[in-house]
């Protein structure tokens, strides 16, 4: 700081001290002159000219603090006091540090979520003008592989665009294995974003000649780092994905990691390579929309001009492909969120927690505020004092305001670093070890401007809150009485209505988070449409042996024999993707006989699955009638299905849906055999879906998630189940989870909100806690004299305490009481992230009660047993 | 009730002084409330700066900075508007402080 000073004076304040010097030099010659007149000798003239003025260096620096234009230097000057301040009364300042390091911290941490996941670019050299085109309706945001090439070859409006799709696969290099996550991105798409290789080369839109013409793969710097050892002779080298075998052409740069902000894949794969594709590839296929296009627009042109002219393309294939592009529709969103597949969660969550951290800084600086008011009306006299020698009010209240701003920059600064430890800590963090999912969270210039604007911000909020109490001090009163009493308690203070709002805030935050954890808790035993306690999942992907969709159906008949022969298994059935897993797909279903397969005359929209037989008495699907699906429906027999409550009554209404028939888009009738129980298929809180299952030999699938029940735990049973797998084929990887384990995926968003919203109401009952207990031992120290004449006078301890306290009290009541309401309202919003979230339960309502009536205890014991201490004898001694 | 601590009466007097000699120097100023007040008052020559700068601050006074008779430089000051309208308020505030003490010394 000192050169900042330095700086200062050299600029600023020497000019108008040498003015100062020199007027004060041209006094001191007059007087000179005169004494010499006067007949006085030089030294004597000299010497009382000098004394008449006295001590120079004073008087310069009392005429250059009336100077307005050294308000920097000024400025300066009261930081410096307000520090002395702040070190005189370490507890305030102390206490003030913690709440706005909480309050700071809690802010920057979730804005820079926020930040890293919707408002930074694209963390890409050639960020500008990227968009995702998804369609219209929210949650369809893939494209169909031949729409991508038509919009890119008709569209005017974008310089590029790109296609990609995240799969997952076995990578083999020499004896090592591995599980890998890699994106299928167009050939143009490195040259569009902008990205050169760390070594070898990238490939381009030039090396895409036709199906399977490119198989190269190009390495993720992490994974080259963690399982290459950062080995440059890797390129060139060949690798086998799915068993097919691919070359390692070069090494994308460190930081890069495609297009999507939290996923890091391993490798890139050119889109028109199939390791795995067989049948009707997507490729070709424009009823299959499983890619993401990345646009990159033209630089004059704009989204809207842009959207308008793919959908102009769009109607033309509309007309063109009826059955396939009937509803195809486009729309230009931020890029980054797989499509815009968790823009609109991820924006009106962390929009939610944004809103709650302010709020939670608000309390905090309400806290400051009637803190601050406190130590001001103590100080009361300090300022009478100060004003009756002639300071103005206007200097008063900078000087206040200065100590709030220096304590809240101080904070904002502590709490930034704070949150940073803890931001780096989450990008850490893998939430699921089986997907390639990072939040890369890092603070940024905005990220600290944010910091800096709060920390401010928040200073002058509660440094201002005493300006009527400097407005209103009239020096001669404070002065002549001493007492502060009369300007602080009034009948109803400011400072009480902030105390209010804040405990209503808690009470709210509080409420919020009992209602998330109950619905968390009762998430756990929800109706899923099967039982996952005590079933262990073994999934792997057949493509990964190598085997092809035809020859999966053999193998997976094989491995239910293994494994149901291993002793403790008591069922044992395999389905493509287990419900609640990473999302089941869905696919509109038409009444039988319709002719005519366009989207909109379809009857609607159904989950699929393919399950083997056994498959629902393992997962524990209740089938209400008919029958499971036998051996004897395999790909020569009629094509059958069973279907869920939901979709027999859409489709049939109240007749039995057993014998009756639909179709789907490849106008094959399916016979219904059964029925089952409604269940949970993408998130507890979604509501019914119509859901179909199909004989995995009719419906062949490689994705094979083996459910295996039994009462035996993971660790006993995975021995024995990779034994009998590897009977099967041993190249083939396995994943092992139990099923409530794998649930994970589905109850995380449910666990993020239950979480913050945990954290956020920690944070909030610990403010109002001191806040209580600040307001509580503060009226009772400033009515401790009154208590003392009451005491003597033969009042008895009740009494008291219901004088000293009431205010407390009410307050917390009334407060408490409001956030109640208020959390009842809030908690609609919330039923939308957790499962059954309502407040009209019993258990959150004790809870709530509890919780606040032990903060309000915890507040006030401390003040109420000062109270009860009183000695008159003691007080009236210290008068 | 009138403001009456010793501040304003410092400018009271300084303003009255410019007011009536037109241009002065400080120097020049404590001289003349030397002299007019037949050396009853002296200004405390240390406090007389910084109120020469408050009131210029407040812009009662505007500076400038000239050559004395003989020959030396300093800085004039002279009255703004402002400057005269803050005089009237003094003056008069002054009258009714001078009122009041009379007042209560009657009654002692």
């Amino acid at each position: 700081m000192s050169i900042f000073r330095r700086l200062i004076n050299s600029f600023h304040r020497s000019k108008i001290e040498q003015e100062i010097d020199r007027e004060l030099r041209s006094h001191v010659e007059m007087r000179i002159a005169d004494n010499l007149a006067a007949g006085m000798s030089p030294e004597e003239a000299r010497r009382d000219a000098l004394i008449r003025f006295g001590n120079r260096t004073v008087i310069r620096e009392g005429a250059t603090a009336a100077d307005a234009e050294l308000i920097f230097d000024a400025l300066w000057r009261e930081m410096r006091y307000a520090a002395r301040q702040l070190r005189r009364t370490p507890t305030f300042t102390i206490t003030a540090l913690i709440t706005l390091i909480l309050g700071i911290g809690a802010n920057v941490i979730v804005f820079s979520v926020l930040n890293a996941l919707l408002l930074r670019p694209l963390d890409v050299p050639l960020a500008t003008g990227l968009y995702n085109v998804v369609r219209e309706t929210p949650g369809y945001d893939n494209q169909s592989y031949p729409d991508y090439l038509d919009f890119q070859s008709k569209n005017t409006t974008f310089s590029a665009t790109a296609a990609y799709r995240l799969q997952d696969a076995g990578l083999t290099a020499g004896d090592a294995a591995y599980k890998c996550w890699y994106y299928r991105v167009s050939g143009n798409y490195f040259d569009m974003l902008g990205v050169q290789p760390a070594y070898g080369r990238l490939f381009h839109a030039s090396d895409e000649r036709g199906p399977n013409s490119a198989p190269y793969i190009v390495l993720s710097h992490g994974f080259w780092i963690s399982h290459f050892n950062s080995d440059p002779r890797v390129v060139g080298t060949a690798v086998h994905v799915n068993k097919h075998p691919f070359t390692v052409i070069g090494i994308a740069p460190s930081g890069f990691h495609g297009t999507d902000v939290f996923i890091w894949p391993d490798f890139w794969m050119p889109i028109v390579d199939s390791p795995d594709d067989e049948g009707t590839s997507f490729l070709s296929n424009r009823g299959m929309h499983n890619i993401w296009i990345l646009g990159k627009l033209k630089p004059d042109v704009s989204p809207r001009q842009a959207t308008d002219n793919l959908n102009t393309i769009a109607r033309g294939l509309a007309s063109q492909y009826p059955a396939t592009d009937d509803e195809l529709s486009a729309r230009l969103v931020k890029p980054g969120l797989m499509g815009d597949m968790f823009g609109d969660p991820a924006r009106s969550f962390l929009a939610g927690i944004m809103v709650l951290a302010f709020l939670v800084l608000l309390a905090a600086c309400a806290n400051l505020a009637s803190l601050f008011a406190a130590r001001t009306a103590d100080r009361s006299r300090e300022l009478a004092i100060r004003l009756a020698i002639g300071s103005s009010r206007w200097h008063i209240l900078r000087q206040l305001l200065a100590e709030a701003v220096l304590i809240s920059v101080l904070g904002g600064v502590l709490g930034t670093i704070f949150s940073t430890a803890l931001l780096a800590a989450l990008t850490r963090w893998q939430p699921f070890p089986e997907f390639p999912i990072h939040v890369a969270v890092s603070a940024d210039a905005r990220v600290y401007f944010v910091a800096l604007l709060l920390s401010v911000g928040s200073g002058i909020v509660w440094g201002l809150v005493p300006v009527r109490q400097v407005w209103a001090t009239d020096s001669a009163q404070v002065t002549k009485t001493g007492a502060v009493g009369a300007m602080v308690f009034r009948r109803f203070a400011f400072r009480d209505l902030l105390l209010g709002v804040q405990i209503t805030l808690c009470t709210l935050l509080v409420t919020s988070s009992f209602v998330a954890l109950r619905g968390m808790q009762r998430s756990l035993h929800a109706p899923l449409g099967f039982q996952p306690q005590s079933v262990i999942l073994a999934q792997t992907d057949l493509h990964m042996g190598g085997h092809t969709q035809s020859s999966s159906s053999v193998i997976q008949k094989r491995m239910l024999q293994e494994v149901g022969s291993i002793p403790g298994v008591t069922a044992i059935g395999i389905i493509n993707e287990t419900p609640l897993g990473t999302g089941g797909s869905s696919t509109p279903v038409y009444r039988a006989g319709t002719t005519d397969f366009r989207m909109s005359n379809s009857a609607f929209g159904a989950k699929y699955f393919s399950i083997s037989r056994g498959y629902l008495a393992a997962a524990g699907t209740l089938l209400l009638t008919g029958r499971d699906f036998t051996w004897h429906d395999d790909a020569n027999a009629p094509k059958v299905a069973i279907v869920n409550e939901r979709f027999a009554r859409e489709m049939f209404g109240k007749t039995s849906a057993l014998g009756l028939r639909f179709t789907m888009a490849d106008k094959i009738s399916y016979e219904i055999v059964g029925v089952v129980e409604n269940g949970k298929y993408d998130s507890l809180t979604e509501s019914p879906w119509a859901a179909m299952f199909f004989p995995l030999e009719q419906n062949p699938d490689t994705d094979t998630s083996l459910v295996v029940r039994s009462q035996l735990p993971l660790g006993e049973l995975v021995p024995g189940l990779t034994q009998a797998l590897a009977r099967i084929d041993p190249s083939l990887p396995f994943t092992f989870h139990t099923w409530p384990d794998a649930l994970g995926f589905v109850l995380f968003p449910a666990r993020v909100a239950t979480a913050s919203l945990g954290v956020m109401g920690l944070l909030a009952a610990m403010l109002a806690v001191t806040g209580v207990f600040g307001m509580a031992m503060y009226s009772v120290s400033k009515r401790i004299k009154e208590f003392g004449i009451r005491v003597a006078l033969g009042a008895q301890p009740l009494q008291l305490t219901r004088s000293a306290l009431r205010r407390p009290l009410i307050l917390l009541l009334s407060g408490s009481t409001a956030g109640l309401l208020l959390g009842t309202i809030g908690s609609q919003l919330l039923a939308q992230i957790v499962y059954q979230a309502t407040p009209r339960d019993p258990l959150v309502f004790a809870g709530v009660m509890i919780t606040m009536a032990v903060l309000g205890f915890v507040a006030i014991c401390i003040p109420a047993q000062r109270a009860l201490r009183v000695d008159p004898a003691v007080l009236l001694r210290e008068e | 009730m009138a403001r009456n601590d010793l501040q304003g009466s410092l400018d009271l007097l300084v303003l009255k002084t410019l007011s009536h000699m037109g241009e002065l120097h400080g120097y020049g100023i404590v001289q003349h409330i030397q002299k007019a007040s037949d050396d009853l008052l002296s200004i405390e020559e240390g406090s007389l700066y910084p109120a020469l700068h408050r009131m210029e601050q407040s812009g009662w006074i505007r500076s400038e900075w000239k050559v004395t008779d003989t020959n030396r430089e300093a800085k004039y000051y002279r009255l703004t508007a402002a400057g005269q309208k803050e005089l009237l308020k003094a003056e008069k505030s002054f009258e009714q402080l001078v009122k009041g003490v009379r007042a209560v010394l009657r009654y002692a």
